[in-house]
């Protein structure tokens, strides 16, 4: 019986490094169990459970899902003629497990029979899952809706829904794209109305729904005709009903496991969310944050699963007598897989780490919960703090993880040669499974975009600024750490110089200047892991030796302010092609 | 129309772990050397009765004998699904062949009182004898059907159930109360229940509770696990542990299974045909 989570020395090292007391605190301050007879004696004791969902998380992705995993790629699933979706049955099992090991409610308070894990551990969570089925983790990793629901539907309806996901092992989908509105949603055009009584309908087309097909739907509709842009949309719940049909699921390069649903509403009846007008700028803004790392952890996962065929497969594979990791291409592959999944992980979990205290802040400030004006304006400011730097870490985290599971899947076929190309192997299924991560809750493009507002903006500096103070016994990790400051003042130059340039030019240099700055984050993280772990130096000094020159080549190129992609794009990018 | 079915559990060495250390020098199981794990059977024992449990409503207790730190498959049990879990813990239990067990678990059935389905693993890994599930049968009085491998269904009084006996199946209805030995369920054993581990983590029997303080609060949070002694179960203790066991170990043998050189079959008509008549005439086929 294996199991994912306690075969995996580095989550638990990571893990083990986070303060997990501290989110434990704050997780269960003022949490709501209602009458549960689950709730955690003290803080060390919910760590303790912390740990012990994860043990069951582990145990299901290795007996369960990765078995499955196969079987559910190829086959797939069946869209049947009255619009609705039979998942394939090995699916089900999963979900069954699941519902089982009463994981449908991870992050939900106990009230409503939720488990009331903070986010880092639903993240640890994710990746577990992706390592055992990456296309699962779309169906496992939705309980972000629940969230949305439970966190600014009226009580009334949070009564109706919460408990239906938690108990009930409901499924969910969030319906915002439309076949003119993917990456700007601004444009969505699905219509909400309102009959005489206050009932509201939806009608219209979602499209690349993931798990659409799922119970219960969060949509983004347009419930103000008048009003053009994000501020005329809001945020509806309903349930699967005939009224909402799945008229297409879509053939896909990778992640078959996930129902891919085209969703036509036909006055589907509704109920509001929160406020009107308010469903993009904050509802949805506030999912996609938890969205997006998900999928940094769905790229963990799945990346160390490539890694760990690759390292088997090197290790077993013998050519001109002897095992091929010994050929130093194959040496460096290995290795380099190996620190990306690692330094992913370091940013994930410290993303994730920061996400929490944000949640746990805003849960307390927006539910009314302070118990005076004082707290409510430390809170306030606290907030404030939070949110700048996980409005940095998140979209760095998500660009990071996801470019680096393409690499690294990528890495897994060639160190597989031949064997990674065909189906006998995973490896070409971890490679497509993994190509959707830098495109789907927001491309690495637009991760790029609101990430490099904050390296220019200076919370980036300010944010390593806690690092760079720190000082270290070995001389290796101080001298690390001087290479670090070093880079994080050309990454600073490049992005007052880029800032300074004509308009688009920073947002054409968003990409290396991004780069450089997580380079300089998860440098840092390295160096602490490395002060409390030998093997943990070694690692941190590969990767930020081996990034620097690149990360320096990369501002080198900002500095040289080529705009030529922009200001020449007719010319060198040639005309579009036509068509005789 | 729901059931009430007992699970007999037991701990066992984890023997797909075996080192040159598994066993004494005075012929016993070194326990210490090996992992302690739920007995792979008995979860599908469990699985069955949950599977009962789920479909037709009823309560599941879960029966063990052994040592204190056998409360740990107690809690397993829990974080599953069983509603209730007792050990048998009595030092005048120990040394208990088949036919010592196979009478102290009657006993505690009885003093469980009523039931209408027993499930026990078919054997344990440890000793493989698969006998103390039909020995107990005989002892309460009640039909037994081994092998289970599908539960199919049930009415007020009678079951239908169908047993894997190797070579193809049979389905078979018996009457209640019966003892049912499992093989295998149609579904994976059920994964621990978080909710369920969050509360029964701290669930423990007496013997593992330090201050009188802790027994109170336990037992106030309804998380004292039964303990029972021979006395809680009006055994007779001539038949118990040591005393109460005809079989004596005679002799324990290390058997290392080698290979006594090859031969190599050349891959031609001549060769294979030779091979084959090789493995008829030694009856390794025919």
């Amino acid at each position: 019986m294996g199991n994912f989570f306690l075969d995996n020395e580095d989550i638990q090292f990571q893990l083990g490094n986070l303060d997990l007391l501290k989110i434990a605190k704050q997780q269960e301050d003022r949490s709501r169990n209602g009458n549960a007879d689950y709730v955690p004696d003290s803080p060390a004791d919910a760590v303790d459970n912390y740990y012990k969902v994860l043990e069951i998380v582990g145990d299901i992705a290795a007996n369960t899902l990765e078995p499955n995993a196969e079987a559910v790629d190829a086959e797939g699933h069946t869209l049947n003629d009255d619009g609705t979706v039979t998942l394939h049955p090995l699916v089900e099992e999963n979900l069954k497990r699941c519902r089982q090991a009463n994981l449908m409610g991870f992050t939900l308070p106990r009230e409503f029979g939720g488990l009331n894990n903070p986010t880092t551990i639903y993240s640890v969570a994710n990746e577990l899952i992706s390592r055992g089925d990456c296309s699962f983790m779309n169906i496992f990793g939705l309980q972000g809706n629940a969230e949305t629901i439970n966190a600014f539907a009226s009580e009334e309806i949070r009564q109706k829904y919460v408990c239906d996901f938690a108990i009930g092992g409901a499924t969910g989908a969030m319906a915002l794209t439309e076949p003119d509105a993917g990456s700007d949603l601004q444009a969505v055009r699905l219509r909400a109305w309102q009959d005489e009584n206050g009932q509201w309908y939806l009608n219209g087309v979602k499209r690349f729904i993931t798990n659409g097909c799922g119970e219960i739907l969060v949509t983004l509709a347009r419930s103000e005709p008048d009003v053009a842009d994000g501020r005329g949309l809001s945020v509806f719940v309903s349930r699967r009903c005939e009224q909402i049909r799945v008229r297409h699921l879509e053939e896909k390069l990778g992640i078959h496991g996930s129902p891919t649903c085209e969703l036509v509403f036909n006055d589907a009846p509704a109920e509001l969310i929160g406020e009107r007008q308010r469903g993009l700028i904050t509802y949805v803004m506030a999912l996609m944050n938890g969205a997006r790392l998900g999928i940094a952890s769905q790229s963990v996962g799945v990346a160390e699963a490539a890694y760990r065929l690759a390292r088997t497969y090197a290790a077993s594979r013998c050519q001109f007598g002897v095992a091929i990791e010994q050929m130093p291409a194959v040496a460096e592959m290995v290795v380099d897989m190996q620190i990306a999944v690692e330094s992913a992980r370091a940013l994930m979990y410290q993303t994730a780490f920061i996400c929490d205290q944000e949640n746990n802040n805003l849960r307390i400030l927006e539910g009314g919960q302070c118990v005076d004006k004082a707290e409510e304006k430390e809170r306030k400011s606290t907030a404030r703090a939070l949110k700048r730097v996980a409005g940095m870490l998140t979209p760095m985290g998500k660009y990071f993880c996801s470019e680096m599971a393409n690499r690294v899947t990528y890495d897994c076929i060639q160190v597989l040669g031949g064997s990674g190309f065909i189906k006998d192997y995973p490896a070409e299924r971890y490679y497509r499974d993994a190509r959707i991560t830098t495109i789907y809750e927001g491309t690495s493009q637009l991760q790029v975009l609101a990430a490099i507002r904050s390296v220019s903006s200076g919370i980036f500096a300010s944010y390593v600024e806690q690092y760079e103070s720190k000082t270290f016994d070995a001389a290796l990790l101080d001298d690390l750490k001087t290479k670090l400051i070093g880079l994080r003042e050309k990454t600073v130059e490049a992005a007052t110089f880029a800032k300074s340039q004509a308009s688009g030019y920073l947002d054409l240099s968003g990409r290396r200047i991004v780069d450089a700055a997580i380079h300089v984050i998860i440098g840092h993280y390295l160096l602490e892991q490395g002060a409390v772990n030998e093997r943990k130096k070694r690692v941190a000094r590969r990767f930020i030796e081996k990034g620097l020159p690149t990360a320096l080549a990369g501002l080198e190129i900002v500095l040289s302010a080529d705009a030529s992609a922009i200001q020449e794009y007719e010319l060198l990018a040639g005309p579009v092609p036509t068509v005789e | 129309m729901a059931y009430n079915s007992i699970v007999c559990i037991k701990q066992v060495p984890d023997t797909a772990k075996i080192t040159a250390d598994a066993m004494t020098a005075e012929g016993t199981v070194n326990r210490a050397a090996l992992p302690a794990i739920f007995n792979p059977e008995d979860l599908y024992a469990l699985e069955a009765a949950l599977g009962v449990k789920e479909r037709f409503g009823g309560t599941v207790t879960v029966l063990s004998m052994g040592p204190p730190k056998a409360a740990s498959i107690l809690r397993d049990s829990l974080y599953r699904g069983a509603d209730r879990a007792i050990l048998i813990t009595d030092r005048r239990a120990a040394g208990s062949d088949t036919l010592a067990t196979g009478y102290i678990l009657a006993k505690a059935i009885e003093t469980i009182g009523s039931y209408d389905m027993i499930f026990c693993g078919r054997q344990a890994i440890d000793g493989d004898t698969a006998q103390v599930g039909p020995q107990c049968a005989e002892k309460l009085g009640i039909p037994q059907v081994t092998y289970l491998e599908e539960f199919l269904n049930g009415e007020a009084d009678r079951v239908r159930l169908r047993r894997n006996h190797g070579n193809g199946w049979e389905v078979v209805e018996s009457t209640l109360p019966v003892l049912i030995t499992v093989v295998s369920t149609p579904d994976a054993v059920r994964p621990w229940a978080a909710r369920r581990v969050m509360k029964y983590k701290k669930a423990r029997i007496p013997a593992e509770v330090i201050s009188p303080e802790e027994l109170e609060s336990l037992k106030a949070k309804g998380l004292l696990l039964e303990q029972w002694t021979m006395e809680d179960i009006h055994a007779d203790f001539d038949r118990c542990g040591l005393a109460g066991s005809p079989t004596k170990v005679y002799r324990i043998q290390s058997v290392v299974l080698t290979k006594e050189g090859f031969s190599k079959v050349e891959p031609t008509e001549d060769g294979i045909n030779g091979m084959i008549h090789e493995l008829i005439t030694d009856r390794t086929l025919g």
